[in-house]
Formats: structure tokens, C-alpha cells, sequence
């Protein structure tokens, strides 16, 4: 029999999934105008930012009604409890893809300091690491969320090869200093996407299975 | 939302013993509002003021106005069975009469003077749909109501109420005779039925007062402790003693 919570625990999987899709437009817009170097975008980030901002809000306070009413048990508890911890995992992400737009922001006042090779590399990855995380999340399928867990260890050395890179740019020519830092930390914010959408599949996993999986991922 | 019901400094003795102490209620149209507090607070004689069941009961006085609809139902003149078909009532244990299940539900029509076969079995079949009883029970409608077991004895007693058209439906504990999944389904039937009455309900399970209500209000000796959103009453209650109901740490 349909449980009259069971309307209402879908209600709330529908409003995380609407922040989920703003956030991921809120990022693909924001590492578009990086690469294509066109602010035309960046104005709406800000838009999606103020309604991501009011969904956390309401979200949060939906887990904790529906957890005082309702008294969850076994794969409803999990359910909110990792409803929840995505949507913090979410919010963060907005807040990266704001601090994206903010160094493309100054970067566009200046000539473009070298053509990007591995940052459009990250951008992929991360693109494809926050869908499927989302989508794993949607489907409550485990093997898609490893996958994703997978996909990090690429970024952290992607980033590390991009701050190698921009590094002996700095120290060839100072001129270069204030464009390579923006450019680092595009590289961090991008790297730190990586890590909210790995948070988002291990809690995929802990939602779908009831297992934890933090903190040792490779003896999967 | 518009207030249904609204009671407004209700007094209620039981000859020297006051069991209601200027009690305020709304109860929203459509909704679900429950009482809910410790055994002997009061819940079942303020719930039992809706439809003046109290006035079966000698030496009680009662004080203060019931609005049904605005209209004071404590007024001269008002006609009270007229009121307790408007204002039903479900009780802790079902009591489905000694009959058939059809002729539980076509009682409240004859009583009413209805003959006319068509309608009563129509509105037979309507309440019977309305109570979720009508697939398992179309076949049998001449078994006695008696046979049928509690869960379906509620909801017939819930279709018997449906049939005489009520605009308000009073449960007090309705579930307490059942078991989870029976109790299970008895809520989901509230909330399918709060869309088209108002519905008010006591019960000792806290819990189910969180499930199916909108608004809760605490009792406590005769008071009406606090009344608000269930939501706001179960994760952020305002007066300490409503929080130690709800933590558990009451008594
Ligand atoms: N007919 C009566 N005559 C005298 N006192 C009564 C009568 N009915 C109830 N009382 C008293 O009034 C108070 C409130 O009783 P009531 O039955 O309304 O409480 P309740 O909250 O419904 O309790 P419970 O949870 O046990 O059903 C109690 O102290 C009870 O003893
Ligand atoms: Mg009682």
C-alpha cells in the first residue's frame, strides 16, 4: 500500500533533484565562459545562486519535519539522513561554481595567458563526476556512484600537473603571477567539485545500501 | 484555511471537578487537528463538547461557546441530533450494530426516513467506497458486521458515518484496538478523507498524531497547554511541558 510518506519523501527527492539540475547549470555555465572567455553567462549563476540558497533552506527543514513526524526507519531513515548531507554537498558546490565566475571575472579583464589544455580536462571530468553522482542518486544505482569514486584520483592529478605547469610560468616571468594564481584556483574549485560529487556517491551508497564507505574507498 | 470549529473558553465541570479549564480550539475545514496529552487531561471530554455527547452525562455544566460553521452549537433552541449528523463521532472500540454490513451502513437513512431503495443502496455503495471496504466487501454484503474483523469493523463504522453525509468526523483513538498495519490503513483512510471533511482526533499515539495531522494541541489537567502546526509542535515546541511529552520525559 502507498504510504501517504511516500508521497511526501518524493515530493522532497523531486526538490533535491531541481537543486541538483540548478547547481550543474550553475557550474557548466561558469567553466563555459572560462573556456569560451564570454561573461555573457555569469550573470544567471548568480540567479540559480539565490534559488539554491532558498531550496538548501527549505530541503533541510523538510528532512527534519519529515524525521520528527514520521519517525523513519531502516532505507526511509537513510534516505533523509543522506537527502540531507547531499544537500549541503550541493550547496557547496554552488559556492564553487561562484568562486569559478568570480576569477573568470578578472581573468577576462586581462590578455588570455596561455591556451587551457587540462583545465577543459577537469571541467569534463567534473561534469561527468557531478551527473552521474546526481544520477546514481536518482536511479539508486551503486554501480554508477563507484564509478564516479573512481573518476577522482584523475583530478588530483590533473590539478597537480596544471600548478606544476603554472608554476614555472610565475617564476619565468612575474608578469604572469596574478593570471596563473586565477588559473590555480580554477584548478582547486574544480578539484574541490570532484570532492562534493565523490560525497554525493558515497552517500548514494549509504542511502541505496546502508553501508559507509568513507574514508576507504579503494578496499571496496 | 477557515476555521470549522472554533471553542473559545470552554469550561467543563463534572459536578465539582472541573475537567476543562477555558479551553481554546480552532479546527480547521478540511484538516486533520488532534489532541494529544497524558491519560485523564481531558481530550475525550473536550472532543466529546463537539457534538455535546457530554450532555448525556449528568452533572456536567459546561461554559463557553463551540462555533460550528460561527453559530454557537450550545445555543437555545439547537436541534442536537440534527448537530450529531453533521458532527460524527468514531470511537476507540468499533461498534458496528448487530447487523448486516449493508443494513450498519443504510441504518442512519432509514432512521432518517429514507425509503427509496435505489438511493440507500447507492449511498450504501458510496460509503463503503469512501471507507476503502467496498472491494473487499461487495460480495458480502449480507455477512453480519459482527464477522468482519476489527480493522473492517472501524471502517464500517466510518461508512456508517459517511452515509448520513457528516461535515465533521471525530475520532477518539480510533486505532488503539488495531494493530500497526491496520492502524496503517485506518490513517491512510484519514487523510483521504480530510479532503472532503473535517476531522478531529484524540489519540495516545503520539506518533500518529505527527503522521496525520496539520495542527496538534497539548493537553494537560484541563488546560490547553499549546496549539500550533504539528510540524512546529513535534521540532520546535514552544512551552517546556509540550517538549517533555513529546522527548518522553512527562511523569
Ligand atoms: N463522566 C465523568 N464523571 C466524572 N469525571 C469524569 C467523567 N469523565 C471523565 N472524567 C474526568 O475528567 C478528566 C478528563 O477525562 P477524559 O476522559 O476527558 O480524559 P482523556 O484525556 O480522554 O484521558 P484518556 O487518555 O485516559 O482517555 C479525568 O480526570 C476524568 O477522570
Ligand atoms: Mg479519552
Amino acid at each position: 500500500m502507498e504510504r501517504h510518506f511516500d508521497t511526501e519523501l518524493d515530493q522532497l527527492k523531486q526538490q533535491l533533484l531541481k537543486m541538483g539540475a540548478l547547481v550543474e547549470a550553475m557550474i557548466d555555465a561558469a567553466v563555459t565562459a572560462l573556456i569560451e572567455r564570454n561573461a555573457d553567462q555569469l550573470k544567471q549563476i548568480y540567479e540559480n545562486e539565490k534559488q539554491v540558497n532558498g531550496l538548501q533552506i527549505s530541503i533541510d527543514e523538510d528532512c527534519l519535519r519529515l524525521t520528527a513526524l514520521y519517525q523513519p526507519a531502516a532505507g526511509d531513515l537513510r534516505f533523509l539522513l543522506g537527502t540531507s548531507k547531499i544537500n549541503t554537498e550541493l550547496e557547496r558546490l554552488g559556492d564553487q561554481a561562484i568562486n569559478i565566475c568570480e576569477v573568470v571575472n578578472k581573468l577576462l579583464k586581462e590578455p588570455q595567458l596561455k591556451p587551457l589544455i587540462d583545465i577543459p580536462k577537469m571541467v569534463a571530468i567534473t561534469t561527468d563526476m557531478v551527473r552521474d553522482s546526481l544520477n546514481a542518486f536518482v536511479e539508486r544505482n551503486v554501480d554508477k556512484a563507484r564509478a564516479v569514486l573512481m573518476q577522482d584520483d584523475q583530478l588530483d592529478d590533473l590539478k597537480d600537473k596544471i600548478v606544476a605547469e603554472l608554476t614555472e610560468f610565475m617564476t619565468k616571468d612575474s608578469g604572469s603571477i596574478s593570471r596563473a594564481i586565477q588559473l590555480i584556483l580554477v584548478a582547486r574549485s574544480l578539484e574541490r567539485i570532484g570532492d562534493h560529487a565523490t560525497n554525493i556517491a558515497e552517500d548514494v551508497i549509504f542511502v541505496v545500501q546502508g553501508r559507509d564507505i568513507r574514508h576507504h574507498a579503494q578496499d571496496m | 484555511m477557515n476555521n470549522k470549529i472554533e471553542i473559545k473558553k470552554l469550561n467543563l465541570h463534572y459536578g465539582k471537578f472541573q475537567a476543562l479549564k477555558a479551553v481554546d480550539l480552532p479546527v480547521g475545514e478540511n484538516s486533520i487537528t488532534a489532541l494529544i496529552g497524558p491519560s485523564g487531561c481531558g481530550k475525550s471530554t473536550l472532543l466529546r463538547c463537539i457534538n455535546r455527547m457530554n450532555d448525556l452525562i449528568a452533572g456536567v455544566r459546561i461554559d463557553g461557546r463551540v462555533l460550528l460553521d460561527g453559530r454557537n452549537i450550545y445555543r437555545h433552541g439547537l436541534n442536537v441530533p440534527e448537530l450529531r449528523k453533521r458532527v460524527g463521532m468514531v470511537f476507540q472500540r468499533p461498534n458496528p450494530f448487530p447487523l448486516s454490513v449493508y443494513d450498519n451502513v443504510a441504518y442512519g437513512l432509514k432512521v432518517a426516513g429514507i425509503s427509496d431503495k435505489d438511493r440507500i443502496s447507492q449511498t450504501v455503495e458510496g460509503s463503503l467506497k469512501g471507507a476503502w471496504l467496498w472491494d473487499n466487501l461487495k460480495d458480502r454484503l449480507d455477512k453480519p458486521a459482527l464477522d468482519l474483523p476489527l480493522d473492517q469493523q472501524q471502517r464500517l463504522c466510518i461508512a456508517r458515518l459517511l452515509a448520513v453525509e457528516p461535515e465533521v468526523i471525530l475520532m477518539d483513538e480510533p486505532c488503539s484496538a488495531l494493530d500497526p498495519i491496520a492502524t496503517m490503513k485506518v490513517e491512510e483512510l484519514m487523510l483521504e478523507l480530510r479532503k472532503k471533511y473535517t476531522i478531529a482526533i484524540v489519540t495516545h499515539n503520539m506518533q500518529q498524531a505527527a503522521r496525520v495531522s496539520e495542527y496538534s494541541g497539548y493537553m494537560l489537567l484541563g488546560d490547553m497547554v499549546e496549539f500550533d502546526l504539528t510540524a512546529n509542535i513535534f521540532t520546535n515546541p514552544k512551552d517546556s511541558r509540550t517538549q517533555d511529552y513529546i522527548t518522553g520525559r512527562y511523569g
